[in-house]
């Protein structure tokens, strides 16, 4: 990038006022945004004045429908700009995340070997009624993800991985069984809030079982959060992009931090 | 033809071959079980339906009292046959009565088999008789308002709730689609029983029961009417009632079926002894009706890798094939499947790909082969997503395929929205029309890229497929060699279900369903 290009980044930056930050189309604070949707009313000109309103109502000035189709059953589907009037105090915004370094594969080996001196047992487990193992898998399996090696790749720990629609009381069975130090579920299926019910009962189970604080508890997939995670009693939850060296890396200072070594 | 690929046929017909042998070995396998699933299809199909007063559905009630009873070796059919004798009532009228505590057929007196036989063959004709009209049905359908061309627009709907489905259904059938798969519920593969009535409940799908068959059946049909072409219905014939969700499908007219001799085991875990006995009568019904079935390969290469797995998807599809070949079921009905999974960040993947789609072509030529878009290396950067799904659909278009299962660009997101399907359709009539011609205008460079791709490929199923001759199917599994799944011969669900048959035992549906009765 020229010199010039690179003086103007700095200029649009020190602009930004961060307590009423906007989107951000061609120019700053245009506001604009583009949103696609659906409503129930056949395709034509009321339509269109439908859309524009629902517009003005989310908060967009000047919205614009710049496609709508017929999509057969009197419905239609738009696709609008506007300018959204409102503005949002980035300072005052605090985020709850999983609070650790992360080390690579090699630097979790080498902690448990100076550290925790024994092989950690982690099993996981899509339960509950959630068959979609493509999140455990990646985080567990030996050929992980995305060149990201799973948890059975490393050396000092046991990964068990139990597969699908496995019931919570056999997932801690097994926990129990093999002395695990961590177990980890996988939810992909959030349709009607399932694994919300599930998540709960995991934590209900393993309270009743009297081994909850013995154990560090972790879930994870694409629509869960750390903040809902904790919210449910979980010590960590981990979303998208997360790979086996973000959770053991979490699981093993866990293990140290809580002296369950 | 000659394979433009420069495929060897003679590694073909090894491989081939050698497909056919593990078949064939399991079948003696086969031959000597029954299940309770297979037992519950053969009373679907005498007509036994309905909840008893705790919901247990009847075809459950009349084979947990023969199996309570010990009779489960002699099969339902000697058992039906045999009430029908003594107390001179039809099978469901003997359901009812057991389901009430009336009756205790364990008791009566026994005729022969030949004799009970005898007695049940009339309803069993009769039953034929209604999947036969309902194939005619069909074909009526197909040469009267036609279908759309191949491939196939092929989309899900999965709201839980059936008339919620039905409306999304017709809105797809209006934008274009040929194909709607209703998907099941996600636990459905693991009930030992096949719930009943419509149902407007369910998590990332809906309940597969007769009557929600019935309702969706009823509106392609009138959509079909409306839009001038016929529309397929797709359902699911696998868990631990693939059998009975056949006899369904059989009965209510689906056109399409997924359906494999290995998904179960490897991805629900469910016993392998039980999914092979399973899945024979299942076939046997599936290519009696003129259904298409939809294998599962696709899904090694969500839990393997598609680039290092790909001989493991040619050497299933082989399998499939010959254990389909068993089951009477003819190579137009064969939708053996395959994906478009490949990392994206892997450079000249597109050529693989491209290579991988047109060597499943050439290999099952007549197969009307399924094609599945890609999931794994789905973001939520929806943008993207939706060019991922129209490099998919290129090389649909380019390399022949049959069934496309429309990518959706919010896929790793929700279940399809409404207009996530309209421009998925979009999309793909978009690209098929444009490139309609693409692959036979196309040659491939001698020992290029793509050429050199499917050939390994090949080599290598070839290799695996020997391998799993001198093995064994189940050992082979137990080792982890599909998908990366390692599942034992005596673990997972629905081993319990499984029986050795008497000498005495009979199904009545098989011999006729495999002689093409009338």
């Amino acid at each position: 990038m020229s010199g010039a290009g690179n003086k103007n980044v700095t200029t649009a930056t020190t602009t930004v006022d961060l307590t009423k930050i906007k989107p951000y189309g061609d120019t700053l604070n245009d506001g604009m945004m583009q949103l696609s949707f659906t409503l129930p009313v056949p395709y034509g000109e009321e339509s269109n004045e439908a859309a524009k309103i629902l517009g003005k109502k989310m908060g967009l000035d000047e919205p614009a429908v710049v496609f709508s189709k017929d999509l057969g059953i009197g419905y239609t589907y738009f696709v609008l700009y506007g300018k959204c009037q409102h503005t949002v105090d980035y300072t005052s915004i605090k985020v709850t995340k999983v609070e650790v370094d992360v080390m690579d594969r090699l630097e979790c080996e080498r902690y448990i070997e100076e550290n925790i001196k024994r092989n950690v047992v982690i099993v996981g487990a899509c339960s509950g009624t959630d068959a979609h193992t493509v999140g455990i898998d990646a985080i567990m399996n030996m050929k992980g993800f995305h060149g990201h090696f799973g948890l059975e790749r490393y050396h000092g720990i046991e990964a068990i991985n139990m597969g699908s629609q496995v019931p919570n009381e056999t997932l801690i069975a097994k926990a129990i069984e093999v002395n695990a130090d961590a177990i980890l579920v996988s939810q992909i299926v959030t349709q009607k809030d399932v694994h919300v019910a599930n998540l709960t009962n995991l934590v209900e189970l393993l309270e009743a079982e009297g081994i909850r604080d013995k154990i560090v508890l972790v879930c994870g997939g694409p629509r869960i959060s750390h903040e809902l995670a904790q919210e449910l009693g979980y010590d960590a939850g981990f979303g998208a992009h997360s790979y086996a060296e973000d959770v053991a890396s979490f699981v093993l200072t866990e293990v140290v931090k809580r002296k369950l070594v | 033809m000659k394979s433009k690929l420069n495929l060897d046929p003679k590694v073909i017909d090894s491989a081939r071959s050698c497909a056919a042998r593990i078949a064939e070995s399991m079948q003696t396998f086969i031959d000597r079980h029954t299940t309770v699933s297979t037992e519950r299809t053969i009373l679907r199909l005498l007509g036994v339906d309905g909840v008893d007063d705790v919901d247990t559905p009847l075809p459950n009630v009349v084979v947990d009292a023969i199996k309570d009873g010990g009779g489960l070796p002699k099969g339902v059919a000697y058992w039906m046959g045999n009430t029908m004798i003594q107390t001179g009532l039809e099978p469901q009228a003997i359901a009812e009565k057991m389901a009430s505590g009336e009756l205790d057929i364990m008791k009566l007196p026994m005729a022969s088999s030949e004799e009970a036989e005898a007695k049940i063959l009339p309803i069993v004709e009769a039953a034929l008789e209604k999947i036969k009209a309902q194939t005619a049905k069909r074909e009526n359908y197909l040469a009267t308002i036609g279908e759309g061309k191949k491939p196939y627009l092929y989309v899900i709907v999965a709201t839980g709730n059936i008339y919620e489905d039905v409306i999304q259904a017709q809105a797809a059938a209006r934008q274009g689609a040929d194909i709607i798969a209703v998907i099941r519920t996600t636990a459905q593969s693991l009930l030992d029983y096949v719930p009943y009535g419509p149902t407007t409940e369910g998590f990332g799908g809906t309940y597969a029961t007769q009557e929600n068959f019935r309702l969706m059946r009823k509106a392609l049909d009138e959509v079909g009417e409306e839009v001038g072409r016929y529309i397929r219905l797709c359902n699911y014939s696998s868990g631990l009632c693939m059998p009975e969700i056949a006899a369904m499908g059989a009965i209510e007219r689906l056109d399409v079926m997924l359906n494999d001799a290995l998904y179960g085991i490897l991805f629900r875990d469910i016993n392998m002894q039980r999914t092979l006995v399973d899945q024979y009568f299942s076939r046997v019904i599936i290519g009696y009706c003129g259904i298409i079935f939809n294998s599962g390969e696709d899904n090694y290469l969500t839990t393997d890798d598609a680039y290092e797995a790909a001989h493991t998807v040619l050497a299933s599809q082989f399998i499939n094939e010959q254990f389909a070949v068993l089951a009477n079921i003819k190579e137009e009905q064969m939708g053996l499947g395959h994906a478009f999974e490949m990392d994206p960040d892997i450079e000249n993947g597109f050529l693989y790909e491209l290579s991988q789609a047109i060597m499943a072509r050439e290999i099952f030529p007549k197969a009307p082969l399924k094609y599945m878009p890609p999931t794994k290396y789905m973001t939520g950067n929806i943008f993207k997503g939706h060019i991922q799904d129209a490099l998919f659909n290129l090389i649909a278009v380019w390399s022949g395929q049959s069934l496309q299962l429309l990518g959706m660009l919010t896929e790793a997101i929700h279940t399809p929205h409404l207009h996530d399907r309209m421009l998925s359709i979009e999309n793909a009539k978009y690209i098929f029309n444009n490139a309609r011609a693409l692959g036979e205008e196309v040659e491939y460079k001698q020992d290029g890229i793509i050429q050199k791709r499917a050939q390994f490929v090949l080599t290598e199923a070839e290799k695996l497929l020997h391998e799993i001759e001198k093995e064994g199917l189940f050992s082979t599994i137990e080792k982890g060699k599909f998908g990366g799944v390692k599942r034992p011969k005596d673990g997972g669900k629905g081993l319990a279900g499984v029986c050795v048959k008497d000498g005495h035992y009979f199904n009545p549906f098989i011999p006729l369903m495999l002689g093409g009765a009338k």
